[in-house]
């Protein structure tokens, strides 16, 4: 391809991965790559593998064939530890610690890396600022917060150690359309801002196109077709990718 | 890491509670050990040796009421005691059985190839016999044990070793073929008052029993002469003659004093006056001998301060230790499925052992007193601990380890700053399942030597005393509650507060 020239290389890339659980096929035969400081959403129908596929980059999936590199190396399981603190991951419940204020949650990784009370602090307050975080709720713990604002800990925890890549897992699933709206412009200016390279799993077509420099459809384990959505829908690779854009475009359109 | 720091805290004061304990032990020259069994009678025998051997000047101590026969021969062979009251019945029909030693020159013969010796007899001979209330043998006209036979309906109660014993139950149905189905096992003590309330028509006697007269009871005639004597006599081991040739001498004075009026006379003002053996045993010697003892008397409080250490030393080594294994194995077993399954499924077993027959089988291997007894607790403290703690960190939600792991923590950390805290909810309900447990099962170590609250309990039932049941049964209720409170308070210090919101809310 020509554009090859401009691109820059991609910071995360997958070459032939394929993953089973059990009898079920996961990923066949993944080829995928990554490029920096845009944002790539996966999407597909329910069980097509690309919360999987999330997984399997930041290492808590291991692919039974294939490899997985990072900035044009390959990955070993041993180095994922290291690895994982230039990823930043957010999923839908949060994931967040109960038993952990909201400073310890966010904190918890530099405090581990032994940073300083000061830089501690700072980087705290920086967070909560950008993302819109009340600062009182910072002593709180997780089950004292409501749904919005442990979406914004759990940004803020990824955050933290200022990653070059944030893997997010429908961060947004489980919020209502009114905190959603909100977040969904506030995500929008901090990934902007920051020029982080993101990987967003979804299944929501309107989400996609928002965030989404680039989509990857998926469907049963295999990537059907990569690019934007005007691609997908001028040059369909295949008749479920047209069924699936209609299948969701229709409803804004009713609206209109 | 705060968490962290309150987990080491918390290990660190169980092990220092732990080490402080077994500082405590360790004696340079072992004393003159007296044993005896958990009857009365056998008690005062002991008593009467400790005490003539105490009049020596010499270091005595007599662990009394240590259980039944089993338990004494053991502690004997094992030199976990010197010294203990037998019969020679017992000796050749139950301890020696199917060896033929029949008289007491070849029993004398080979108890000393295992290196104990044996005294003469004391002077009576306390047989076994069958009883009834003396009414109920006179209405239906039963005089002798074959009379028995044409009452098959009669119930029987037996003390549990009796049962069991070949010269007891078994022996004595076969030479008899009595067809009696309602037999069941019970304690001695307890016979006599089922007799009363005629729970039970027919039970095992000592003939030197005080409550022969004082119930009323009638002596079946053993007249198939199944029964073989059942002399009063020391075994003890032969080192003792060379360790403590005085004691030996002083003891071997009771030789050939005793008679059974004088037996029967001792066990009534022990069993029917409620007489401490030991006062009892003093008045003997100054009668017969002529020797001033005083048997040494504890306050009540002291006796229950020692009472106390001691239950509370059971508890706390064992209960100690349970938790420094039990976390661990709980981990393993989470990290290692198929090494948890056969963890939980060891000490899942143990947890079915009933908890007597584990501190016997404990014998061989430690002795008599507090080590096995701590050892049997510990096997017992660990199943609900090693529960708690696999299901404390399996139930933690995937998506929260997933988290953890994803920030890039390494598995020690995840688990000391999040899997840990996470399950100490479990983990310490687990730990307070166990020390519960513990506390009450601990009361059964007295019957290995062990002391605590199951000392007075112990005495009570043989002596049918409800109050120093009481006395024993109260305490370790009360300890069992203390116990539960203590944790309640070590809940809100180790449970991380987020985890109490979540319950609060």
């Amino acid at each position: 391809m020509p554009s090859v020239n401009f691109s820059p290389p991609p910071i995360i890339e997958l070459h032939n991965c394929w993953k089973a659980f059990g009898k079920i096929q996961a990923l066949r035969s993944i080829h995928l790559k990554i490029p920096p400081e845009t944002t790539t959403v996966l999407i597909g129908p329910s069980g097509c593998g690309k919360s999987t596929l999330l997984r399997l980059m930041i290492g808590l999936v291991r692919a039974d064939q294939g490899e997985v590199c990072f900035q044009g190396t390959e990955i070993h399981h041993q180095d994922m530890l290291e690895l994982r603190q230039q990823l930043g991951y957010v999923i839908q419940s949060g994931g967040l610690f109960p038993h952990l204020t909201a400073r310890q949650n966010v904190n918890l990784m530099a405090r581990y890396l032994k940073w300083g009370k000061k830089e501690l602090e700072d980087r705290v307050f920086e967070l909560a600022a950008m993302t819109q975080f009340p600062r009182d709720g910072l002593d709180r713990y997780p089950v004292q917060l409501s749904g919005g604002q442990r979406q914004r800990l759990a940004l803020m925890r990824a955050l933290m150690l200022n990653p070059k890549v944030l893997l997010l897992d429908e961060p947004l699933g489980a919020l209502d359309p009114m905190i959603r709206f909100d977040l969904q412009a506030d995500l929008k200016t901090i990934f902007q801002k920051l020029r982080k390279t993101v990987v967003w799993v979804t299944h929501d077509l309107n989400e996609a196109e928002y965030f989404g420099d680039s989509l990857v459809l998926m469907r049963e384990g295999q990537i059907l077709q990569q690019g934007t959505i005007e691609e997908m829908m001028k040059a369909p690779v295949d008749i479920f990718v047209t069924r699936f854009i209609h299948a969701q475009r229709r409803q804004p359109q009713v609206l209109v | 890491m705060r968490s962290r720091l309150k987990m080491t805290l918390f290990l660190s004061t169980v092990l220092t509670f732990c080490l402080l304990d077994f500082a405590g032990g360790g004696d340079a020259q072992i004393p003159f050990r007296v044993g005896s069994k958990k009857f009365t009678e056998n008690v005062i025998l002991g008593e009467l040796v400790t005490l003539l051997v105490e009049n020596e000047g010499l270091p005595v101590i007599h662990r009394d009421q240590l259980g039944g026969t089993r338990i004494l021969w053991n502690a004997l062979l094992k030199g976990e005691i010197d010294v203990y009251p037998d019969y020679t019945g017992t000796l050749s029909r139950e301890i020696l059985a199917g060896k033929g030693l029949w008289r007491e020159d070849d029993l004398r013969k080979y108890i000393a190839g295992y290196g104990i010796l044996m005294s003469e007899g004391l002077g009576f001979n306390n047989t076994y016999a069958l009883g009834m209330k003396k009414e109920i043998a006179e209405r239906l006209g039963i005089s002798t044990i074959s009379d028995l036979r044409k009452y098959p309906q009669l119930k029987f109660g037996f003390a549990n070793e009796f049962m069991n014993r070949q010269d007891g139950w078994t022996g004595l149905r076969q030479a008899y073929m009595l067809p009696q189905k309602e037999v069941r096992g019970l304690e001695h003590e307890l016979a006599y008052i089922g007799l009363q309330d005629d729970a039970i028509q027919v039970t095992d006697l000592y003939s030197t029993d005080a409550e022969i007269a004082y119930y009323h009871l009638k002596t079946l005639k053993d007249d198939r002469h199944f029964f073989p004597t059942y002399d009063a006599v020391l075994l003890y081991r032969a080192d003792l003659e060379k360790r403590w040739p005085q004691g030996v001498t002083a003891m071997l004075r009771l030789e050939k004093r005793i008679s059974e009026p004088d037996m029967i006379r001792m066990n009534e003002y022990a069993k029917i006056n409620k007489i401490p053996a030991s006062i009892v045993a003093t008045a003997f010697l100054r009668q017969e001998f002529g020797i001033q003892v005083h048997a040494k008397k504890e306050s009540l409080f002291q006796n229950f301060l020692s009472r106390t250490g001691e239950h509370l030393s059971l508890v706390g080594i064992s209960l100690g230790a349970a938790i420094l294994l039990s976390i661990p194995m709980g981990i393993l077993a989470v990290r290692y499925s198929q090494l948890g399954q056969i963890i939980l499924g060891a000490v899942g077993i143990i947890q079915t052992v009933p908890s007597l027959a584990l501190l016997v089988f404990m014998i061989p291997l430690l002795g008599i007193g507090s080590a096995p007894a701590i050892f049997a607790l510990f096997l017992y403290s660990l199943l609900p601990i090693v529960r708690n703690t696999h299901s404390g960190l399996e139930n933690i939600p995937l998506e929260i380890r997933e988290s953890a792991e994803a920030l890039g923590l390494p598995y020690r950390d995840r688990l000391w700053l999040i899997e840990l805290p996470l399950a100490s909810p479990s983990i310490l309900s687990g730990i307070k399942t166990s020390a519960v447990i513990n506390v009450g099962t601990a009361t059964l170590g007295a019957l290995i030597g062990a002391g605590g609250y199951g000392q007075p309990i112990l005495t009570g039932i043989r002596l049918d005393d409800l109050g120093l049941i009481l006395e024993g049964a109260v305490p370790a209720a009360l300890l069992a509650l203390g116990v539960q409170g203590i944790f309640d308070l070590a809940e809100r210090y180790f449970v991380p507060r987020g985890l109490r919101l979540t319950s609060e809310e």
